[in-house]
Formats: structure tokens, C-alpha cells, sequence
């Protein structure tokens, strides 16, 4: 008895830190599409957070004489669109909008959905009964759905969109944070907490949050693409970011008018779209691989 | 007999529980529809006004016509009122257009529902390879479904049709670039109209379902009754369907009311992009005009959908998996 006892202990106390992170690290990085993914991920931080460095040109400013150039022109890598602006750097600063918007509204949904899952899943009863159908019945729109009407509602702009796409997205972060808190609220260092007169709320935000985190950082990770997209698709219909600033979505509306002589209009920001929100998708499973494969069916 | 008898009780339970259930979240959709639409700015009586003769009216008359909208009551009773004519089919009227919503709903529901059902059936495709992805795991076929899956779920979807737009309609030549003709008036013209809507619409569910599929797969293939049937001798073919898919099949089937969601979203760029005059660009339409009445009826009818589709799903749920128990 005691005999096994030992050898488990021997075997998990080989010094875990080093050995996890190493593992974490080689699961991580072991798939290339994942390094692609980090790597897209990274160029759109820096990108989005330093529009001016990279942008040839001045987003706004429109130049007649050069209007509907091809991409090539002097001056102008990807052309310029219908009043003369350059497109590349056009594109540039809508990462900025799209980065700033993805993380805004992704925090407020993260937020808003982990604390009704936390108080949901903790309190469970009658609580647990009123919030989860809250959710249930917000999962029966589409999330773009629900943004647009509430964009709409808001009225166009930048604020009014993040809030949109962050009320509008809420509601998975809730059922999964439900679940995860249900499960472990029944832990014993909750227990343990509790026996030393530890409250409920000490108890929720100390023991239960942290350990619920990790999955969440995943969900966030994965939510970053949709949440572009979310935020792509209303540009795109006109209830978003509001004209003059440069948004993917709206690049994409804005070139289809010329799609006909001018397709580089429309289908190069949508392809920036779709490689950001890939990337994203592909970082999100890199980390659920590496931080808990057992998520691999849940999330 | 006994036993068979005693199914059927608790089945029929379990659908009475599920429908109230339905009809609770049902209650709680109403009010959040209802009051998302009171946000929306602007008062639609000056909307209405403004294509008549604003200067001519009195205040009085102002007041008459916002009462016969029923604009001037409290936000309860505006509410009840709604609720009680969705229970006689009644959608309300569009302030835009003084048309009962219900006319514009027989026209563009049909269309959505023909475009969306259709894109429902095409999604399927996304089952034969996510088990092909799932056996032949690490291979090159492996890799190629996995990364087209991954790809479907991120391009976004006004995007893609655009994309498609542009190679199958205007350099190709061989599609129309939009529109819509009823399939009875034109039958092939419809036939070449839809292609590129549908497909587009299929994209994101035919990825989602292979994802599931082959997640699905992986996790049966690992059980204790596939080693079993390998071990009897059992042909590749019949593992993987008899013992495999039929298991592995279950957590897919019950994300079709999530495909569903996927198709309804995707419907307001589809119908916009090409177009085509269904429920998806009738809601863009009455959302940019301020039109309460028929965002209400649009949103309202997608989750009511959504919801029956779920419904469906999880009653059919123990058809496919005995040992599932109805409580």
C-alpha cells in the first residue's frame, strides 16, 4: 500500500513546471498550420495596433486624379478605390478596426456570459433555472441576427457595434462557464474553502473562477474570429462602423459596386477576413490541444 | 408488450415537458424580441408621416393615426397585443408600408425555406467526410477535409458569394449574378439562379457537420464495441458503419437545429448579396427603415423555427439511440 503510494508520488513530482510548459510548447507548435496561425495572429496585434507604421498612405485621403487605379500603380500596391484612396493602407487601418472591435466586444461578451454562467452554475436552483433559459432562448437566434437588431437599435458606430457584438455573443461563454462551474463547485478545496468560513462570493471569484478559466481562454480565442466576423458582417450591411473609417466589412460593400473591372476591391479585404479569423480559429485549437485535450468535444 | 407500452407513456411525457419547456423560452423570446425592437431610434409614426403630407396634419390627427397603430398604448399592453395576434397568425402591420406583415411573410418565407431547406440537405455531405477524415486520420485526405472545413467556417459568407459571383458569373459566364424566379414560373432558370445562393448558405453547416462528424468518429472508433467488432472479423466497412457511424452519427444529429441557426444567419448576406427577395434581406430591409413590426415578425419566426427543429431533433434523439432515456 504504502509501496504504491510512493512510486505515484515519485512519479508525478518529477519537476512538473519545466516538463509542462516544455509539453505544452511541443503540442503547440507541433502543427504547422498552428505556427501559420500564431504568426497571422501576431502580424494583425502589431498590425492593428500601429496602423500608421505600415500604411503607405493617409486612409482618408481621397485623390481624384488617381481614382480607380489597379493594383500595381505607382504608389499605390492594391490600387485605390472609387474616390481615389489607397486601398492597402485602407486595409491596414481596418485591422485597427477590426482589432479593436474584436477586443472590446469579445471582453464584454467573455464577461457578461463567464459571471451568468459563474452565479448560474454556483447557485443552481431557481438562479441557475432563470438565467440558463435566458441563454437558452437567446441560442435560438443567430448571434448576427441578434447583433444587427441591436445595432440597429444602438443606431451606427463604433461603440454601438462592440456593444452589439458583445451582448449579441454572450451567451455561449454562459452555458459553457455553467457547466464547468457546476462540476466544479463540487470540488474539495470548495469544501475545504468553505469549512474555513470562506462566503460565497470569496469562494466563487478565488477557487471556482480560476480553476474555470482555461477553457474560457480557448472559447475567447476562438470567439476572436467570429467576432471579426461579426463585426465584418454588419460593416458589410451598413449597420456598422460608420463610412469614412476604414472597416473590412465595409471595404468589401464598398468594392462590389466595381467588382466587374475593379474585383481587388471587394476580394482582397475579404480574403484579410478570412485569413485573420482562420488564424485565430487555429491558434484557439493549437491552445485547446496543448492546455486540455479532454476539451476537444465540448469545445 | 408491457414495456412497449410503458415507452410510449414516458416518450409521451417527455414530448408534454418539452413543449412547455419550449413554450416558456418561447414567452422569454417574445419579450426579448419585443423589447430589442422598442430600442430601435427614431419614432416610426414620423417615419410613416413623412411620405404623406406632414405639413397638412393636425396634432390631433398625428395622435388618431398613432393610435390606430396601437403606438400610443403602454409597453405591456403593446406587448400582450402582439403575443395575443402571433397566436391567430397575426404578425401586426408595417408602419413603412400599411400592409399586414403576414403578406410579406407568405411571400418571402417560401423562398428562404427553399433556399435554407435545400442548403439543410446539402450540409449532409459534410457526414460522409468527416468519417472519411476521421478513419483515414493524419493521412493527406485527412488534412485536405479537415483544412476545406476549417477554411468554410471562416470565410465569411457575403464574402464567398461575392467570390463566386465574380469567377461563375461574370468571368466564367455559366450563372446568373442574382435574382430570384419562381421555380413553377421558370423552373431551370430558378435551378441556375439558386446554385450559387445554396451553396453558398451550405458552406458554413457542411463544414460545421464534418468537424462534428469527425470528432464524433474519433471518439466511437476508440470504444470497447468497435475493438470487439474488429475482433470478430468484421470487414473495414462494417465496423465503421454499423458499429461506427451509427453511434458516431447521434452528437451530429442534434446539431442540425445549429446548422439551422448557421443558414438563417447566413441568409441576410445570401438574399442580399444575390438579390433575392426572401425573409433574410426582407429583416436588412425593415432594420434599415425602421420597421418594427416586421423585425419583430422576421426574428420571431427564425427562433420559433429554430426552436421547433430542436424539438424535432431531441424526440428523435431516442429513435436513434436506445439507450438514451427519456426524463
Amino acid at each position: 500500500m504504502s509501496a504504491d503510494s510512493n512510486q505515484y508520488t515519485a512519479i508525478t513530482e518529477i519537476p512538473a513546471r519545466v516538463n509542462e510548459f516544455r509539453r505544452f510548447c511541443k503540442v503547440f507548435f507541433g502543427r504547422p498550420v498552428v505556427i501559420f496561425g500564431a504568426i497571422v495572429v501576431i502580424l494583425f496585434l502589431i498590425i492593428g495596433a500601429f496602423p500608421g507604421l505600415f500604411a503607405p498612405c493617409d486612409p482618408l485621403e481621397a485623390d481624384f486624379a488617381d481614382r480607380l487605379l489597379q493594383p500595381g500603380a505607382m504608389g499605390h500596391l492594391l490600387g485605390t478605390d472609387a474616390i481615389g484612396r489607397d486601398l492597402l493602407s485602407r486595409l491596414i487601418y481596418g485591422a485597427r478596426t477590426a482589432l479593436m472591435v474584436g477586443v472590446v466586444a469579445l471582453s464584454m461578451s467573455a464577461i457578461i456570459g463567464t459571471m451568468l454562467g459563474l452565479i448560474a452554475g454556483y447557485y443552481g436552483g431557481a438562479t441557475n433555472s432563470v438565467i440558463m433559459r435566458l441563454v437558452d432562448a437567446l441560442m435560438c437566434f443567430p448571434a448576427i441576427l441578434l447583433a444587427l437588431t441591436i445595432a440597429a437599435a444602438l443606431g451606427a458606430g463604433l461603440t454601438n457595434v462592440m456593444i452589439a457584438i458583445g451582448i449579441g455573443m454572450m451567451a455561449p461563454y454562459a452555458r459553457i462557464m455553467c457547466g464547468q462551474v457546476a462540476s466544479a463547485r463540487e470540488n474539495d478545496y470548495v469544501l475545504a474553502a468553505r469549512s474555513l468560513g470562506a462566503g460565497n462570493l470569496r469562494i466563487m471569484f478565488l477557487h471556482v473562477l480560476p480553476n474555470c478559466l482555461p477553457p474560457m481562454i480557448v472559447v475567447m480565442t476562438m470567439n476572436m474570429g467570429i467576432t471579426i466576423l461579426a463585426e465584418a458582417g454588419l460593416s458589410f450591411l451598413g449597420v456598422g462602423v460608420t463610412p469614412p473609417t476604414p472597416a473590412w466589412g465595409s471595404l468589401v460593400y464598398e468594392g462590389y459596386t466595381y467588382l466587374r473591372s475593379h474585383p481587388f476591391l471587394s476580394l482582397v479585404p475579404g480574403l484579410a477576413i478570412m485569413i485573420v479569423v482562420f488564424a485565430f480559429n487555429m491558434v484557439g485549437d493549437g491552445l485547446r490541444d496543448a492546455l486540455d485535450p479532454r476539451l476537444r468535444g465540448i469545445i | 408488450m408491457i414495456f412497449d407500452n410503458l415507452k410510449g407513456v414516458i416518450l409521451g411525457t417527455y414530448i408534454i415537458r418539452r413543449v412547455l419547456y419550449m413554450l416558456l423560452v418561447l414567452i422569454i423570446v417574445t419579450a426579448i424580441v419585443f423589447i430589442l425592437v422598442r430600442l430601435l431610434p427614431g419614432d416610426p409614426i414620423l417615419v410613416y408621416l413623412t411620405q404623406q403630407d406632414v405639413e397638412s396634419l393636425t396634432i390631433e390627427q398625428v395622435a388618431k393615426i398613432r393610435h390606430e397603430f396601437g403606438l400610443d398604448r403602454p409597453l405591456v399592453v403593446q406587448y400582450g397585443k402582439w403575443v395575443g395576434g402571433l397566436l391567430t397568425g397575426d404578425f401586426g402591420i408595417s408602419v413603412i408600408r400599411q400592409t399586414p406583415v403576414t403578406v410579406d411573410v407568405k411571400q418571402r418565407l417560401p423562398i428562404t425555406l427553399h433556399l435554407g431547406a435545400l442548403a439543410l440537405v446539402i450540409s449532409l455531405v459534410g457526414i460522409p467526410a468527416g468519417v472519411i477524415a476521421a478513419v483515414r486520420r493524419g493521412g493527406w485526405l485527412d488534412q485536405l477535409v479537415t483544412t476545406l472545413g476549417n477554411l468554410g467556417v471562416t470565410a465569411p459568407s457575403f464574402w464567398l458569394a461575392i467570390f463566386l459571383i465574380y469567377i461563375f458569373g461574370l468571368k466564367l459566364g455559366w450563372l446568373p449574378i442574382f435574382g430570384y424566379t419562381s421555380p413553377f414560373r421558370d423552373f431551370w432558370l430558378n435551378t441556375r439562379e439558386i446554385i450559387l445562393p445554396v451553396f453558398c448558405l451550405a458552406v458554413p453547416p457542411i463544414a460545421l457537420m464534418m468537424r462534428l462528424t469527425r470528432s464524433s468518429m474519433l471518439e466511437v472508433m476508440r470504444q470497447d464495441y468497435i475493438r470487439t467488432a474488429w475482433s470478430k472479423g468484421l470487414k473495414e466497412r462494417g465496423v465503421i458503419i454499423r458499429h461506427g457511424l451509427k453511434n458516431g452519427l447521434i452528437p451530429v444529429v442534434t446539431m442540425m437545429g445549429m446548422s439551422l441557426i448557421h443558414i438563417f444567419g447566413g441568409s441576410v448576406f445570401i438574399e442580399t448579396v444575390f438579390n433575392i427577395p426572401g425573409m433574410g434581406r426582407l429583416l436588412v430591409e425593415a432594420v434599415r427603415s425602421l420597421d418594427y413590426g416586421v423585425v419583430q415578425a422576421v426574428i420571431f419566426i427564425m427562433a420559433i423555427m429554430v426552436m421547433v427543429t430542436n424539438l424535432l431533433i431531441d424526440i428523435s434523439w431516442g429513435w436513434l439511440d436506445p439507450r438514451i432515456r427519456y426524463k
